[in-house]
C-alpha cells in the first residue's frame, strides 16, 4: 500500500510532521514573517533571533499539510548558526532540488533536506515545500509583510 | 427497471483509464465531470460535417450549424423547463452568467444603500460578482447564516428581506457541503415582497430534475461541463420580461439589429445577450448530453445518487478519525470531510497514488471553511457513473492512509 509514495512521504516526514520542532511562539524575535499558501491554506508565522548576520535561533507557529510541516520543522532545525549568506545559498540550492531544475544535486550539501527531494515528481506539492524557505527568504532581507506563494 | 451502470460506465470512455497502474476512481465530479462517447461524437462530428458560423451565412455549413445550435438551444429549454426558448442565453459558464445579471439587470436597478442577500454557503462566483456590484453601487450584501450541520437558519431569511432588497441569489447546492436548499419555498418568500431571485444551479443541474417555472426563479444559471457536457458553455435562463427590460452585456457581432456610428439597435433576445461567434460545437454538445442524460432519466440519475451518497456517508461513520462536513437533512451526492491530524492535501496526495481522484482545498467556498475553522476539507463527489465498488475503494484508502500516518 502507498508503496509508490515511498519517495514523497518518508518517515523523517512522518515524524516531524507529528512532532514539529522549534514550534513555538519566539517573545524576543528580532525578525517575524507570515508565510501564506492560499491554494491549500497552509499558514505559517516564522520567528527569528540574529546575532548580526547569523541565525542564533529559529521558530515557528502555524498549520499545513505534512510536506509544509516537516520542511519549515527541519528548516528551523538546519538554519541555526548558519549565516544569512549561508541560509540563502541553501536556500538556492533546496529550491533547485524541489522544482527539479537541476539534475545533480549535491544533495550533501542539504542534509537532512535531502528527505524532500520527492516532492519534485509531484508539481501540486512543490509550493508546500518550498513556502517555509521563501518566508525565510522575507525573513532574511527583513520583509516584515507577509508573504504568499500565488 | 435496473439502472444500467454497466452500460452508463461504457459509455464514458475516460473511465477505463489507469491512473498510476490503478483503475482510475473518478470522484471530483463536483469539479467537473466526464464526457460520455455521445458528446465526444457530437463534437467530433461538428467539426468533421457540420461546422461554419451560425446566424450569417446563407451557405449550406452555415444553416446546418445554425440548425443545431439552435436545437440545442430548443433541448435545454424543454430540459429545465423554460416558457420559451427566448428565455434561454448560452454564456461560458454559471460564472458569467451571475456576472452578466450583475452587470445588467444588477447595474439598471441597484443603487446605493440597496441590498443583495446571497447565503452563507455560496461559491465564490456568486459572490464575488455582488461584492463587485457593491463596490460600483455602494449597495450592501447581507448573508443567511446556516448551522453547523449546514442548513440555513429557518426564519433568518424572510428577516434580511426589506424595502431595501433588490435581489436573492442563492445556491440550489452546495457544492462544499452538498446541502440542497430549499429554494422553491424561498423564491415564494422573496415574491411576496416583490423581490427577485437567481438560483445557482451549477451543482444541482447534473443531480436534481430542474423546472424553472414551478420553481418560479427569475434566473437560473448552470454551466455544461458539470452536466456531462463541453466546458465553455453554460446557460442564463432568464424570465422574458427581465430579460427584455435589461441591457446588453456586451457588445459586438451577432447582438445587433442595425448599427450606423451614430446608433446601434439591439437584436431581441436571445441574441441581444450573445455577442461574437459562441463556442458552437460545445453547444451541440451540451444538446448532446442532455439527450444522453435524459435518456437514462433524471430521476433515475437522482435515485442512484442517492443510494451512493447514503452508503458512503454510512461507510464514513465507521471511520472514528472521519469527520463529514455538511451534514443536512436533503443533500447531493458530495462527501466533504476532515481526518484528524491529516491535512486535506496529504489526502488527495495518497488517495491520487491509489488511482482516487478526490478534492482537497477550499472548493472556491472560503467563506464555508473559516466558518468550520478549516483550511479545506477533503471532497468525494459521485455521479451517474459511480458505484458502491468505488466507494468501498475509496474507504479503504482513506483506512489505509490514516494507519500510514501513524
Amino acid at each position: 500500500m502507498f508503496e509508490d509514495l515511498r519517495d514523497l512521504y518518508q518517515e523523517v516526514i512522518f515524524d516531524h510532521n507529528r512532532n514539529p520542532r522549534n514550534f513555538r511562539v519566539m517573545d524576543n524575535a528580532d525578525r517575524q514573517v507570515e508565510g501564506f499558501n492560499p491554494l491549500c491554506g497552509d499558514r505559517l508565522t516564522l520567528f527569528l533571533k540574529m546575532n548580526g548576520d547569523m541565525i542564533e535561533d529559529a521558530s515557528f507557529q502555524g498549520s499545513g499539510c505534512a510536506i509544509s510541516t516537516a520542511s519549515v520543522s527541519l528548516m528551523t532545525e538546519i538554519v541555526k548558526g548558519k549565516t544569512e549568506a549561508e541560509a540563502e545559498a541553501l536556500f538556492k540550492t533546496f529550491h533547485e532540488m524541489t522544482t527539479g531544475k537541476e539534475e545533480h544535486i549535491n544533495l550533501e550539501a542539504v542534509g537532512k533536506l535531502a528527505v524532500l527531494a520527492g516532492v519534485r515528481e509531484y508539481p501540486a506539492r512543490v509550493k508546500c515545500a518550498t513556502l517555509a524557505w521563501h518566508t525565510l527568504d522575507a525573513a532574511l532581507k527583513n520583509e516584515q509583510q507577509s508573504i504568499s506563494t500565488e | 427497471m435496473n439502472y444500467p451502470i454497466e452500460q452508463i460506465r461504457a459509455d464514458f470512455p475516460i473511465l477505463a483509464e489507469k491512473i498510476r497502474n490503478k483503475p482510475l476512481v473518478y470522484l471530483d465530479n463536483a469539479a467537473t465531470c466526464q464526457k460520455p462517447q455521445a458528446v465526444i461524437d457530437s463534437i467530433v462530428k461538428c467539426y468533421s460535417h457540420d461546422y461554419a458560423n451560425i446566424h450569417r451565412g446563407v451557405h449550406t455549413l452555415s444553416v446546418r450549424a445554425t440548425d443545431q445550435f439552435e436545437a440545442a438551444r430548443d433541448k435545454v429549454k424543454t430540459f429545465i423547463n423554460a416558457a420559451s426558448e427566448k428565455e434561454i442565453i448560452f454564456v461560458r459558464g454559471a460564472t458569467e452568467a451571475i456576472n452578466l445579471v450583475a452587470q445588467t439587470y444588477g447595474k439598471s436597478n441597484v443603487q446605493a444603500g440597496d441590498e443583495i442577500v446571497i447565503t452563507a454557503m455560496e461559491h465564490h462566483a456568486n459572490i464575488v460578482p455582488w461584492q463587485m456590484l457593491c463596490e460600483q453601487t455602494g449597495a450592501v450584501l447581507k448573508v443567511i447564516p446556516m448551522t453547523t450541520k449546514g442548513e440555513l437558519i429557518e426564519g433568518e431569511f424572510e428577516k434580511l428581506l426589506n424595502d431595501k432588497t433588490k435581489l436573492v441569489a442563492i445556491t440550489q447546492m452546495s457544492n462544499a457541503l452538498g446541502t440542497i436548499n430549499p429554494v422553491k419555498a424561498m423564491i415564494a418568500v422573496a415574491h411576496a415582497k416583490n423581490i427577485p431571485v437567481l438560483v445557482d444551479g451549477a451543482q444541482a443541474i447534473p443531480h436534481i430534475a430542474v423546472d424553472v417555472q414551478d420553481l418560479d426563479c427569475d434566473f437560473y444559471v448552470f454551466s455544461g461541463h458539470k452536466l456531462y457536457a463541453p466546458a465553455g458553455v453554460g446557460v442564463l435562463y432568464g424570465k422574458q420580461a427581465l430579460l427584455e427590460a435589461m441591457p446588453p452585456y456586451q457588445g459586438g457581432g451577432d447582438m445587433i439589429r442595425t448599427v450606423t456610428f451614430e446608433k446601434t439597435t439591439y437584436a431581441g433576445l436571445p441574441h441581444k445577450f450573445e455577442a461574437g461567434t459562441p463556442a458552437i460545437a460545445d453547444v451541440i454538445g451540451l444538446g448532446a448530453a442532455i439527450d444522453y442524460i435524459t435518456a437514462i432519466g433524471m430521476d433515475a440519475i437522482a435515485a442512484h445518487e442517492h443510494e451512493l451518497l447514503v452508503y458512503a456517508t454510512e461507510q464514513a461513520q465507521q471511520i472514528k478519525e472521519l469527520h463529514i462536513i455538511g451534514e443536512a437533512e436533503h443533500k447531493g451526492a458530495i462527501l466533504s470531510f476532515v481526518l484528524d491530524k491529516i491535512h486535506p492535501h496529504d489526502i488527495g496526495t495518497m488517495l491520487d497514488s491509489l488511482g482516487i481522484a478526490v478534492r482537497a482545498g477550499h472548493h472556491c467556498a472560503m467563506p464555508v471553511m473559516d466558518f468550520y475553522h478549516v483550511p479545506a476539507t477533503a471532497r468525494a463527489s459521485f455521479a451517474m457513473y459511480n458505484t458502491k465498488a468505488e466507494v468501498d475503494v475509496l474507504m479503504k484508502g482513506i483506512r489505509d492512509l490514516i494507519a500510514m500516518f501513524g
